[in-house]
């Protein structure tokens, strides 16, 4: 590898843009614009180098750039990518593009300060996912509230305080606790470097306790039953430029904390405490898949969909316990974190293209009430062709990146138990359900009244807008190959180290009842 | 004892502070009306010479002076220097205020500079004696300050209050003292260290005293349960001298804390671990809790002082050197955020209206975007988020907490820690998400005072970002 600061880059760079942004002030409207669309731009282009410069042949941290940062407690500023992070990274990039365009005309208050937001907070999320020391990742974890609050407080709906001060203090409260387990594993290991917490060995209590710290941290930011409710709140309230980064990324900031964090420094407690984390992703599936059927309000509707399916992706990384303790399977394991995997960056499409057509429709009706609407595709043809593709993607049609993902974890949970599966499966009735139920009432029908008879179609921003997450959508679900080819090799080195026993000597029974295999690793390991 | 060289010259930021306060004081006489602005000028001169000889005598071993009764070490400069630069930011935001009110007058200065030298002599104190001479020129300054606007009920009330429940203090400390006296037969830090060691816990005199001084301790602090005082003074006190009182005093008192608890009596430190346990959840509870009730900012604010005092307490107790270093460098780290605090309310005030309520901050952001910015980092550092300062200060007191096995003390204080954001966050919600009110003028400010907020705020941001420069010095007072 060179020795370019790639990672560096990315993190500084947009929120470099979002100072610059700032500078020019309120004055011109045009130049700010164009100056974030053009470092929104660049910083993809750059990320973009890192996808083309990764070695996808090894698990190991790649473009890691390695300094001290406060030398007396053994903090550095570390950074790294796997095959996990990096395409989230892309993707975080990629989407922030999508917002800065969608703010282009509707933001009409402080604009200059809208962007430098979306900005500041696209280098701070590329950071959550290069962080390789622990300090450095919570910086950046909670940076990334700060940004979200004031761009949901200010530019947010009319009940906007409320959702975002619980918005804030919901994450905040997780968090602090993973602070302190962090500080924890720092006086066991020696350093804050995540890599060392992957290989530190801890008592069974130990990891339990770490193992909820972790869980509470992670499930308020997926969110997972029953720590959700700040979710709908805070989408429905948000602008829409706000709802797509919350649905699309900060959301898969809970995930990948499973998978950088719990599962490889805690295996053993999650192995012991699967079922609960399997229970509450069901639950999800589920229970929230039917809220979702009420729900009058399109953006809580997408919201509570978004639930759902981040119960996939809970569920496919929770699964490979269940495979790993039935010695009768010997697959599945990969294909549930990978299929994890694809459902956080498919949903991070299909949910970010979602809330831009519901966005589409709020700018000009100023209602996201499903009743207020009716019969759109007479006035919006175009419009009406992209809802129902991105609804169809998220009801998980074959064909679309909505189903790769799905379909891999409902594999690897057959694999594991019947029941799950059968439960889990529900969802593609479920999804079908409430989404295209909402587009039947929105999109077809008689118009409705002279609101949507007056509406225009899509302008060609608008219609780029859409167009290319719909390709994306499509690209990813037609040949996912690349992106699996990608993090491949990094969630097999993941299901390994998930099947080591990091217990003690004297606690490894345990082990055995939970994972023959995993013994079985470590004997061969001890030879 | 001798007045050579050797004594005087480390010694010469006090000598600076003491000559420009007698010179504003005579001088003032002379001065015309429109020419009371010197005072400031020279003030602020004065502060720059004291910082700059800091820098000059600072360096080196210990010295101790005038046989054993002023001490000049690694700690001393560094606290030297904060309470320095915190009260000249505090001078610097306190004029167009006191300018407005026709109340630039000498003996704010007179009486600022003054309180700027007791801090100095408590931070360099090597005895008991000198210790309390030094907290006694502070305390009477300050006093002095808070019933400075002399038509004020309300600063009057504050003042005297001040005034009963501080000698109140004093008086605990001084108690102590004198019982730790006739355990040890010294008033000095070292003998008195010496003498706790040889005798160890056995003398119950000796604990009698400690819990004195702890008091003592508690008080200048304001930590809960003697923290009645803080939150009506606060409220009652002209906003200047609330911004002098409420920022570099804080790093004295750690000093305070730390020549008395740790200079000299580190040999009993089981016994006051436990009650600076107390002290510490208590503050920390009581102090954010209340604080979320409070319609007033300057009593927010005060509240909010007294949950940070409990978070420097958790790095005291801690006992060990990384303990002690996170508590100073949170002591110096609160200072510097409560002088951003008072000072933004000083620049929204005007004359004849005092910025107060929590409203008066409604669309800061509208009316001056780059001081709301600089007031949200504050309000983000006081709540410890990152990447701003406060977070680092917490992350150390807490590290220093989880190192000696205390983890519930750490799950409490962070606890607390996330009832207190919901203030700190309230006070972003009116300065961003409200409409300035109607009458709200635009703010017109002069450029020393810009200079200073972006300085302050922005110094938030980078100790946040770049906190290896302070911490190293902060542990190397403590090796």
């Amino acid at each position: 590898m060179n020795d370019f600061p790639l990672l560096t880059l990315t993190i500084w760079l947009p929120i470099l843009g979002g100072l610059v942004v700032l500078a020019n002030g309120e004055k011109s409207r045009d130049l700010s614009r164009w100056t974030a669309l053009a470092f929104a731009t660049l910083t993809f282009l750059v990320s973009l180098g890192l996808w083309i410069g990764f070695d996808a042949s090894t698990a190991q941290m790649q473009f890691v750039e390695r300094s001290p940062w406060i030398p007396t407690f053994n903090v550095e500023y570390f950074l790294g990518v796997d095959g996990i992070s990096m395409p989230l990274i892309v993707l975080t990039t990629f989407i922030t593009i999508f917002v800065v365009i969608a703010g282009w005309e509707v933001i009409k208050y402080k604009q200059t300060q809208y962007l430098a937001a979306f900005l500041i907070m696209d280098g701070i999320m590329v950071g959550v996912f290069s962080a390789l020391d622990a300090v450095l990742f919570y910086v950046f974890w909670e940076a990334m509230l700060i940004p979200m609050f004031i761009i949901i407080g200010v530019w947010g709906g009319p009940n906007r305080v409320y959702a975002t001060i619980k918005f804030f203090l919901y994450t905040f409260f997780g968090s602090v606790f993973m602070l302190i387990a962090l500080i924890y594993m720092y006086f066991q290991s020696g350093s804050f470097s995540i890599l060392d917490f992957h290989s530190l060995q801890l008592g069974m209590t130990a990891q339990t306790l770490i193992f909820i710290a972790f869980l509470l941290a992670f499930a308020v930011k997926v969110p997972m039953f029953p720590v959700h409710t700040w979710l709908p709140d805070a989408h429905v309230e948000a602008p829409t430029g706000g709802s797509v980064i919350l649905a699309a990324i900060m959301l898969k900031i809970g995930g990948y904390g499973f998978l950088r964090f719990s599962l490889p420094i805690t295996p053993d407690a999650s192995a012991s405490l699967d079922w609960l984390i399997i229970a509450l992703s069901l639950i999800a599936i589920v229970y929230i898949g039917f809220v979702a059927l009420v729900q009058q309000d399109m953006k809580k509707l997408i919201a509570y969909s978004s639930i759902a399916h981040m119960g996939f992706v809970t569920l496919g990384f929770f699964i490979v316990f269940s495979i790993l303790a039935n010695p009768a399977v010997d697959s599945g394991s990969v294909m549930g974190i990978e299929g994890g995997m694809v459902q956080m960056i498919s949903h991070g499409f299909i949910s970010g293209a979602l809330f831009l057509c519901v966005g589409v429709l709020y700018d000009r009706v100023h209602s996201r009430e499903i009743a207020d609407y009716g019969g759109v595709i007479n006035t919006m043809p175009w419009f009406g062709a992209f809802m129902v593709y991105f609804a169809m993607a998220n009801a998980g049609l074959p064909g679309t990146s909505g189903f790769v993902g799905e379909f891999m974890v409902i594999l690897a949970t057959f694999k594991a138990d019947f029941w799950w599966a059968f439960l889990a499966a529900t969802t593609l009735i479920l999804a079908a359900a409430f989404t295209l139920w909402m587009v039947k009432r929105v999109v077809f029908g008689e118009v409705k009244n002279e609101k949507v008879a007056a509406l225009a179609d899509l302008d060609i921003r608008e219609r780029i807008n859409l167009g290319v997450l719909a390709a994306a959508v499509l690209a990813l679900g037609l040949w996912p190959a690349p992106l699996m080819n990608v993090m491949h090799a990094t969630v097999e080195n993941l299901v390994t180290q998930v099947s080591v026993c990091k217990l003690p000597d004297a606690e490894r029974g345990q082990c055995e009842l939970m994972r023959p295999e995993a013994v079985a690793a470590v004997a061969v390991r001890s030879e | 004892m001798s007045f050579d060289a050797a004594n005087l010259l480390p010694i010469l930021p006090e000598i600076a502070v003491l000559v420009t306060a007698s010179t504003v004081l005579v001088l003032d006489l002379y001065l015309e009306e429109r020419n009371k602005g010197l005072n400031h000028s020279l003030s602020l001169l004065g502060l720059v010479v004291a910082l700059l000889l800091t820098g000059f005598v600072g360096g080196g071993e210990t010295q101790i002076l005038f046989d054993g009764n002023l001490v000049r070490d690694a700690m001393s400069d560094l606290l030297k220097g904060a309470i320095l630069v915190v009260s000249l930011l505090a001078f610097i935001y306190a004029r167009p205020w006191l300018k407005d009110r026709g109340m630039l007058v000498g003996e704010f200065y007179v009486l600022g500079l003054l309180a700027v030298l007791g801090m100095l002599i408590m931070v360099s104190a090597n005895s008991f004696l000198t210790l309390y001479l030094g907290l006694e020129l502070q305390a009477l300054s300050l006093y002095a300050l808070v019933a400075f606007e002399r038509d004020s009920k309300r600063g009057a009330e504050a003042a005297m209050k001040y005034f009963v429940l501080g000698a109140l203090g004093s008086g605990m400390l001084l108690y102590g003292i004198s019982m730790v006296y006739g355990a040890t037969g010294s008033i000095e830090l070292g003998p008195v260290a010496q003498a706790i060691a040889e005798q160890g816990m056995s003398n119950k005199v000796l604990v009698f005293g400690i819990v004195f001084m702890v008091i003592g301790i508690g008080f200048k602090f304001g930590a809960v349960p003697f923290h009645m005082w803080v939150p009506d003074i606060y409220e009652g006190a002209p906003t200047p001298a609330v911004l002098i009182l409420g920022s570099a005093p804080k790093i004295a008192a750690f000093a305070l804390a730390v020549r008395i608890l740790i200079d000299a009596m580190q040999g009993l430190h089981a016994d006051w671990r436990d009650m600076l346990v107390i002290l510490a959840v208590l503050s920390m509870g009581l102090g954010n809790l209340v604080a979320i009730a409070q319609s007033n900012i300057k009593r927010m604010l005060a509240y909010s002082t007294i949950s940070h005092v409990g978070f420097i307490f958790l790095g005291l107790l801690a006992g060990s050197d990384q303990g002690y270093a996170a508590a100073m460098f949170y002591s110096i780290v609160y200072a510097v955020m409560a002088t951003g605090a008072f000072g933004i309310l000083i620049i929204l005030s005007r004359t004849g209206f005092d910025a107060e309520r929590l409203e008066d901050l409604k669309g800061l952001n509208d009316r001056d975007p780059w001081y709301a910015a600089m007031m949200a980092l504050v309000m983000f550092s006081m709540a410890g988020v990152p990447p701003t300062v406060g977070f680092m200060a917490k992350l150390l007191v807490l590290e220093a907490v989880v190192r000696i096995d205390m983890v519930w003390l750490a799950l409490v204080a962070v606890f607390f820690s996330i009832i207190g954001a919901f203030y700190y966050l309230r006070v972003v919600k009116y300065i961003y998400f409200d409409k300035p009110a109607e009458d709200a003028p635009v703010l017109a400010t002069t450029g020393g005072v810009r200079v200073a907020m972006t300085f302050n705020g922005l110094s938030l941001l980078a100790l946040g970002m770049f906190p290896a420069a302070l911490l190293t010095l902060c542990q190397s007072a403590f090796v």
